[in-house]
C-alpha cells in the first residue's frame, strides 16, 4: 500500500480546519495549516512516485466499495499511471506555490480562513478528480472542482457582478455535465461498469467506428462535459467572467489545473476517441475554433485578467486540438507548460494589480518596468514561454501541437500559426502597455513581498526550462506511442518566426508608434466593435436561450403550471391528506377498550384472509 | 439422562450477550440498596460496562457460530446483527438517561436494569430457533419495557403509557401464543427448520386453513409488536406518554427484535405458504404507511408525531418483509440500524428540549431553535432530512434499498404508493425545520441550557452514523447481506 488517499486527505483535512475553527484562530496559524497541507501532498506525491518506480503499467489502489446496486458496482479505487502522475504533480506542484503566494496576495482581505478553506477543498477535489479510477469517482471530483470554483468565484460575494459570474459558471457547466453523465449512462449500459479498466477493456477489442455509432456517442457526450469545464465552444462564457475571483483563484483554478480537467479526461478516454475518429474530428476541430476566437477577443480586451482568460480558453483550444489530432501526450504535455507559463502570467497579473491597490485596465498603467522591477521580470519569463519562443517551456509544446496537427491536416497547422501570432501579439501587447510608455494611472506602484514573487520565480524558472526540462511525451510514451518522424525544420521556423512577428507588430503598435493601434482599430470600426464586444456571443445566447427560459419560466412555467397546475394540486393534495388524517385521528380515541375491540377486529379480519380466504381459494 | 441436554461449554459462549446481562443486571439491582441517593448514576455506569461485554460477548458469540441447548439458540450472522444492533440501541438510550434521570430526580438502579433486561430479552429473541424461546424472549423484553414505560410513577401520562401498553401488549401477545399452540398441533414441532420441513412437504400436507389460522395468528402477535395496522393503536398513546429516552428506546430497539423474528419466523417456518401470506402483508404494509404519514400530519405534539413517523417507518420495513428475499430481508435490516439511529437522535433532542417534567414537547415551541442553539437544529435537520430520505442521509440508502428490493419482487403497486407515501411525509418532518428557522423564537427557547454531555455525545454520534451509512452504506448493508436469511 502507498496510502494515496494521503494526497488528496491532506487538503481535505486543511479544509476540515480551517472551514470549522479557521475564524478562531489568528491568521498565521490559518495560513500555516492553508499552505502545509498541499506542500505536504506535494511531497507525498513525490514520495509515492519515487517508491512506485517506472509506472509501466498502471498502479490501483482500492479501498471499499461505495455503491453497489445490482450490476452496478462502484469502488472507491485510486488509481496512478503515468498521466495521473503528471498530472498530480502539477496539481500539488504549482497548487503548492499558488497557495504560498495567496498567503500574501490576501493577507489583507476579509475572509481569509474561508478563502483558504475554499482553496484547500478544492484541492482535495481536484486530486480526487485525478486520482480516481472510475468515471463516477472522477465524477465526484469533477462536480466538486465545479462547486469550488463558484464559491470562490463568487468569493466577494457582496459585489453582484461576483455573484453573477458565479452563477454563470455553475450554470454553463451543468449544461456540460448533463452530457457527462448521459455518457456514463450510455457506458453503464453498454458494458456494465465505470470502472477505466473494465470500460477500456471492453472497448479495446471493439471496431473502430467509421461513422456515428455508440462509441462516438460516448466520446461527443464525454466531450460536451469536457466543453464546459475546460471552457470551449459553446460553453467557453463562463471562463473570462470568472475572473471576478481573486487571481491567485484564476491562477490555481481557472488557468492551471480545473480547467485542464477536461483535456485530462479527453486523455484518459484516449482508447475510447481512438474507436471513434469521428468525435476527434469534432474535438480538433472545436479545439481549434476556440483556439482563433478567443486569441482574436484576447487582443481587444484592456482588462489584464481578461486578456489572460482568453488566452486560458484559446490555449485550452490547442490541448483539444492536439487531443483531437490523436497526439494526447502533446495535450498533456501543453497542459504542463501551460500550467506554468498561465499561472505565473496570472500571479504577475495579481502582483501588477496589487501594486496598484486593484486596478486591471491596461489604460491605466504604463511605464511600470522601473516601479515594479521583479514582478516585470518574471512576467517577462512567461511572455517568451507563451510566445513560443525556443527554448522556453511553449515552444516545446506548442510545437508538438503543430507539428501532430500538421501531420493529421495541413490547413489545421496554418491556423495553429496564425493563432501562435495572434497570441504573441496579445500578451506582448499587454506587456508593452503594462510596463512600457509613460504611466497612465495615478496609483503609486509599490513592489509585492517576497512571499509574493519568491512563488513568482520559482514558475519563472518553470517556464524558462521546465518544458525543455520535462520531456512529457517520452514519459507518457508507454501509454500514447511517440509520432513517427522527426521534427520537420520547415514548419517549426514558421511557427517560431509567427510568434516572432506577432511581438514585433505588437512592439511597433504599441512602442514605437503608440498612436497606431487606435487608428487600425477604428479603421476597422465595426469588426473592432464585434471582436471587442466579445462577438456578441453573451448577448446572442442571452436572447436566444436565457430571455426565452426566463420568460417561459416566468409566463407559463410559474403562473400557468406553478401557480395553477402544481400548487392546485399540492393544496388539494394537502386538503385531502389533512381530511384522511383527520379521519385516522378519530380513530385514536385513547379508549383502550375501543383499542382492543380494534386489535380484536383486525384479528378477526387476518384470520379470515389468511386462514379462510386464501387458504380456501387453493 | 441424554447427554445432549448436558449445555456444553460453547453453547454457553453462544450465550454469552444474554449471560452478561443477565449478570449485570442482577449485579444493579443487589447493588442498588447499596448505593446512596445521589450516586446512582454509578449503577449506570455499571450498565455501560454490562452493555459492552454484551456486545464483547456478542463477538465473541459470532466467532463460535451455531445451534446452541438442544437446537433452542441460533447464533448466526443474523442474530449477530440484531444483538449488536438491541445492544447499540441501549447504549444510546443510556446515554440519553443520565441527563433525564437526574433532571426528574429519579435515578434509581431500577431502569438501569430494566432496561439490561429488556435488551437481554431482545438478544434472545433475534437469536431463537424456536416458537418457545421466542415467547420467551419477548415477554422478557416486554415486561421489562411496561415498568419503563410508566417509569415515573407519580406522573400521570407515564402510568396512562404503562397501562395501555401492558393491557394490549399481554392481549396481542395471547394472540401470538394462541397461534404458536396451533402451530406444535399442526407440525409437532416449535422448531423453526422443523416446522419449515412439515410445511413444504406436501405428503404430510397439513390442512391449509389451519396453518394460515396459526399463521394469522402469530401475524397478531408480530404486527402488534412492530405497530403494524391495523394494530398500531397503542403506540402514539405509548410513545407520547412515556419518558422521551424510553420512547426512543421502544420505538428503536424492541422494535428491531420483533422485526427480527417476524422475519426468521415467516422466512423460514412459513416461507413454504409465503403465497398465502404475502397478500396479507402487502395490504398491511400499506396501510402501516397511509397510517403512520397521514396521521402524523396534523399531530402538534413532538413525540406523538414521531410515534406516528415510526408506525410509518414500519410500514417501509414491511415492504422489505413482504419481499421474502434476501435482498429484502437486508435492506429490512439495514433500514432498522438507520432508523435506529436517526430515531434514537430526533428522541434525544426531544428528551433535551422537553425540559424537567416534559413540558415543552408541542412543535411550536420549538420556534426558533435554528437561532437559539443552531448546531442542535443543525443535528435534528439532519435527522428529520435522514426520515424523510434525502440523499446523503442513511435514510435515504434504507429506503432505496427497500424499494428496489420490492421492485425486484415485482411489488411494482406497493412500490409506488410507498413512494407516494414517502413523499407525504416529506410535509410533516419539513414543518418542524421550518418552525426551528423560520418561526419567531418563542418564550420556550428562551431559558434553554446547551444538551447535557450524554445528549450530546448521542447527537454527535447519531448524526454521524447517519451520515456515514448514507455516504458509505455499503458497511453495514455488506454484512446485513451476509448475514440474511435465505
Amino acid at each position: 500500500m502507498e496510502h494515496l488517499w494521503l494526497i488528496p486527505a491532506l487538503p481535505l483535512a486543511g479544509f476540515a480546519l480551517n472551514g470549522t475553527v479557521g475564524k478562531r484562530l489568528p491568521q498565521i496559524a490559518v495560513s500555516l495549516i492553508a499552505v502545509a497541507m498541499p506542500v505536504l501532498s506535494f511531497l507525498w506525491v513525490l514520495k509515492t512516485l519515487s517508491s512506485l518506480g517506472s509506472l509501466e503499467t498502471a498502479y490501483i489502489e482500492r479501498y471499499f466499495t461505495w455503491i453497489e446496486s445490482g450490476a452496478l458496482n462502484i469502488g472507491v479505487d485510486f488509481m496512478v499511471d503515468r498521466l495521473t502522475a503528471v498530472m498530480l504533480l502539477v496539481v500539488t506542484g504549482i497548487g503548492s506555490l499558488i497557495h504560498l503566494y495567496a498567503v500574501g496576495y490576501m493577507a489583507h482581505e476579509g475572509g481569509y480562513y474561508r478563502f483558504f478553506a475554499y482553496l484547500n477543498l478544492f484541492m482535495f477535489f481536484m486530486l480526487t478528480l485525478v486520482l480516481g479510477a472510475n468515471y463516477l469517482l472522477m465524477f465526484v471530483g469533477w462536480e466538486g472542482v465545479g462547486l469550488c470554483s463558484y464559491l470562490l468565484i463568487g468569493f466577494y460575494f457582496v459585489r453582484k457582478s461576483a455573484a453573477d459570474a458565479a452563477k454563470k459558471a455553475f450554470i454553463v457547466n451543468r449544461i456540460g455535465d448533463f452530457g457527462y453523465t448521459l455518457a456514463l449512462f450510455l457506458m453503464f449500459v453498454q458494458f456494465g461498469s465505470l470502472d477505466f479498466g473494465k470500460v477500456f477493456a471492453a472497448v479495446a477489442p471493439m471496431p473502430v467506428e467509421h461513422s456515428a455509432g455508440l462509441l462516438t456517442a460516448i466520446a461527443l457526450l464525454l466531450f460536451v462535459g469536457a466543453t464546459g469545464k475546460s471552457a470551449q465552444i459553446p460553453l467557453y462564457v463562463w471562463l473570462p467572467d470568472a475572473m471576478e475571483g481573486p487571481t491567485p483563484v484564476s491562477a490555481l483554478i481557472h488557468a492551471a489545473t480545473m480547467v485542464t480537467a477536461g483535456v485530462y479526461m479527453v486523455a484518459r478516454s484516449a482508447v475510447i476517441y481512438q474507436h471513434a475518429p469521428l468525435a476527434m474530428e469534432v474535438v480538433a476541430i472545436i479545439g481549434l475554433l476556440t483556439a482563433v476566437l478567443a486569441a482574436t477577443i484576447g487582443i481587444t480586451q484592456y482588462d489584464i485578467k481578461k486578456v489572460f482568460a482568453y488566452s486560458t480558453v484559446s490555449q485550452l483550444g490547442y490541448m483539444f486540438l492536439a487531443c483531437g489530432v490523436g497526439a494526447f501526450a502533446a495535450g498533456i504535455y501543453h497542459v504542463v507548460t501551460h500550467a506554468f507559463f498561465k499561472a505565473l502570467l496570472f500571479l504577475g497579473a495579481g502582483s501588477v494589480i496589487h501594486a496598484l491597490e486593484g486596478e486591471q485596465d491596461l489604460r491605466q498603467m504604463g511605464g511600470l518596468r522601473k516601479k515594479i522591477p521583479i514582478t516585470f521580470a518574471v512576467l517577462c519569463c512567461a511572455w517568451v514561454a507563451i510566445a513560443g519562443i525556443p527554448p522556453f517551456a511553449g515552444y516545446f509544446s506548442k510545437d508538438e501541437i503543430l507539428l501532430a496537427a500538421h501531420h493529421h491536416h495541413p490547413w489545421m497547422y496554418w491556423v495553429g500559426v496564425v493563432t501562435a501570432a495572434m497570441t504573441a501579439f496579445y500578451v506582448s501587447r499587454a506587456m508593452f502597455l503594462c510596463f512600457f510608455g509613460q504611466y497612465r494611472g495615478h496609483h503609486h506602484p509599490h513592489e509585492s513581498p517576497f512571499i509574493m514573487w519568491g512563488p513568482l520565480a520559482v514558475l519563472a524558472a518553470l517556464s524558462l526550462f521546465g518544458g525543455w526540462y520535462f520531456k512529457v511525451p517520452n514519459y507518457l510514451a508507454p501509454l500514447f506511442p511517440l509520432a513517427e518522424g522527426g521534427h520537420e525544420m520547415a514548419l517549426v521556423a514558421i511557427s517560431v518566426a509567427a510568434g516572432v512577428l506577432g511581438i514585433g507588430v505588437a512592439y511597433v503598435l504599441y512602442v514605437v508608434k503608440p498612436g497606431l493601434a487606435d487608428s487600425i482599430a477604428s479603421a476597422l470600426g465595426g469588426f473592432y466593435k464585434l471582436v471587442y464586444n466579445k462577438y456578441l456571443v453573451d448577448e446572442l445566447y442571452d436572447a436566444a436561450v436565457v430571455r426565452p427560459i426566463v420568460h417561459g419560466s416566468r409566463s407559463l412555467l410559474w403562473r400557468v403550471v406553478d401557480v395553477g397546475l402544481i400548487d392546485g394540486c399540492v393544496n388539494g393534495t394537502a386538503t385531502l391528506a389533512r381530511g384522511v388524517g383527520g379521519v385516522l385521528r378519530a380513530f385514536q380515541s385513547g379508549n383502550i377498550r375501543n383499542y382492543a375491540a380494534w386489535v380484536t377486529l383486525g384479528s378477526v379480519a387476518v384470520l379470515v384472509v389468511l386462514g379462510i380466504a386464501v387458504g380456501g381459494a387453493r | 439422562m441424554d447427554a445432549r441436554f448436558i449445555p456444553e461449554p460453547v453453547h454457553l459462549i453462544r450465550f454469552a450477550p444474554e449471560l452478561l446481562l443477565t449478570v449485570f443486571a442482577t449485579l444493579i439491582m443487589v447493588l442498588d440498596p447499596l448505593t446512596k441517593e445521589g450516586e446512582k448514576h454509578r449503577l449506570g455506569i455499571l450498565a455501560l460496562v454490562g452493555l459492552l461485554a454484551a456486545a464483547w460477548g456478542a463477538a465473541v458469540a459470532a466467532a463460535n457460530p451455531g445451534t446452541a441447548f438442544s437446537d433452542m439458540l441460533l447464533v448466526d450472522g443474523f442474530a449477530t446483527f440484531f444483538r449488536y444492533l438491541s445492544i447499540l440501541v441501549g447504549v444510546l438510550t443510556l446515554a440519553c438517561s443520565f441527563a433525564y434521570l437526574k433532571r426528574e430526580q429519579a435515578d434509581s438502579g431500577e431502569y438501569y436494569a430494566l432496561l439490561l433486561f429488556s435488551i437481554a430479552g431482545q438478544c434472545v429473541m433475534v437469536s431463537a430457533n424456536e416458537l418457545i424461546m421466542i415467547f420467551i424472549g419477548l415477554e422478557i423484553s416486554s415486561i421489562a419495557s411496561y415498568v419503563l414505560a410508566g417509569y415515573l410513577r407519580d406522573d400521570k401520562r407515564n402510568n396512562e403509557s404503562a397501562l395501555k401498553y401492558f393491557l394490549l401488549g399481554s392481549f396481542a401477545t395471547a394472540f401470538l401464543l394462541y397461534g404458536i399452540a396451533w402451530i406444535y398441533g399442526i407440525t409437532g414441532s416449535t422448531n423453526l427448520a422443523e416446522i419449515q420441513r412439515v410445511l413444504s412437504n406436501r405428503d404430510i400436507a397439513p390442512s391449509v386453513n389451519l396453518i394460515g389460522a396459526s399463521a394469522a395468528l402469530m401475524f397478531v402477535g408480530f404486527a402488534f409488536k412492530v405497530s403494524a395496522a391495523p394494530f398500531q393503536v397503542w403506540a402514539p398513546d405509548v410513545y407520547q406518554g412515556a419518558p422521551a429516552p424510553v420512547s426512543a428506546f421502544l420505538s428503536a430497539g424492541p422494535k428491531a427484535a420483533a422485526f427480527a423474528i417476524f422475519l426468521r419466523v415467516y422466512i423460514t417456518a412459513f416461507e413454504p405458504i409465503a403465497d398465502q401470506w404475502q397478500a396479507v402483508l402487502w395490504a398491511s404494509a400499506l396501510a402501516t404507511m397511509i397510517v403512520g404519514n397521514f396521521a402524523a400530519l396534523l399531530q402538534s405534539n413532538i413525540k406523538r408525531l414521531l410515534a406516528y413517523s415510526s408506525i410509518a417507518h414500519a410500514g417501509y420495513v414491511l415492504v422489505a418483509v413482504t419481499t421474502h428475499s434476501q435482498i429484502g430481508t437486508a435492506a429490512a435490516m439495514f433500514y432498522l440500524a438507520a432508523y435506529a439511529f436517526m430515531n434514537v437522535g430526533a428522541f434525544a433532542v426531544v428528551t433535551h428540549f422537553a425540559r424537567q417534567g416534559e413540558r415543552y414537547v408541542n412543535i411550536e415551541d420549538l420556534a426558533g431553535l435554528g437561532q437559539r442553539q443552531p448546531v442542535t437544529a443543525a443535528l435534528l435537520s439532519i435527522f428529520l432530512l435522514s426520515f424523510i430520505g434525502v440523499p446523503l442521509t442513511a435514510g435515504f440508502f434504507g429506503k432505496f434499498y427497500i424499494f428496489k428490493a420490492a421492485l425486484d419482487a415485482n411489488l411494482v403497486w406497493l412500490t409506488v404508493l410507498g413512494l407516494l407515501n414517502s413523499a407525504v411525509a416529506a410535509y410533516y418532518y419539513l414543518r418542524i425545520i421550518v418552525v426551528m428557522y423560520f418561526h419567531e423564537p418563542s418564550e420556550s427557547v428562551a431559558d434553554l441550557q446547551s444538551p447535557a454531555p450524554g445528549i450530546q455525545a448521542v447527537l454527535w454520534a447519531s448524526a454521524a452514523a447517519t451520515l456515514i451509512l448514507g455516504v458509505f452504506p455499503s458497511w453495514v448493508l455488506d454484512f446485513a447481506g451476509k448475514a440474511a436469511l435465505k
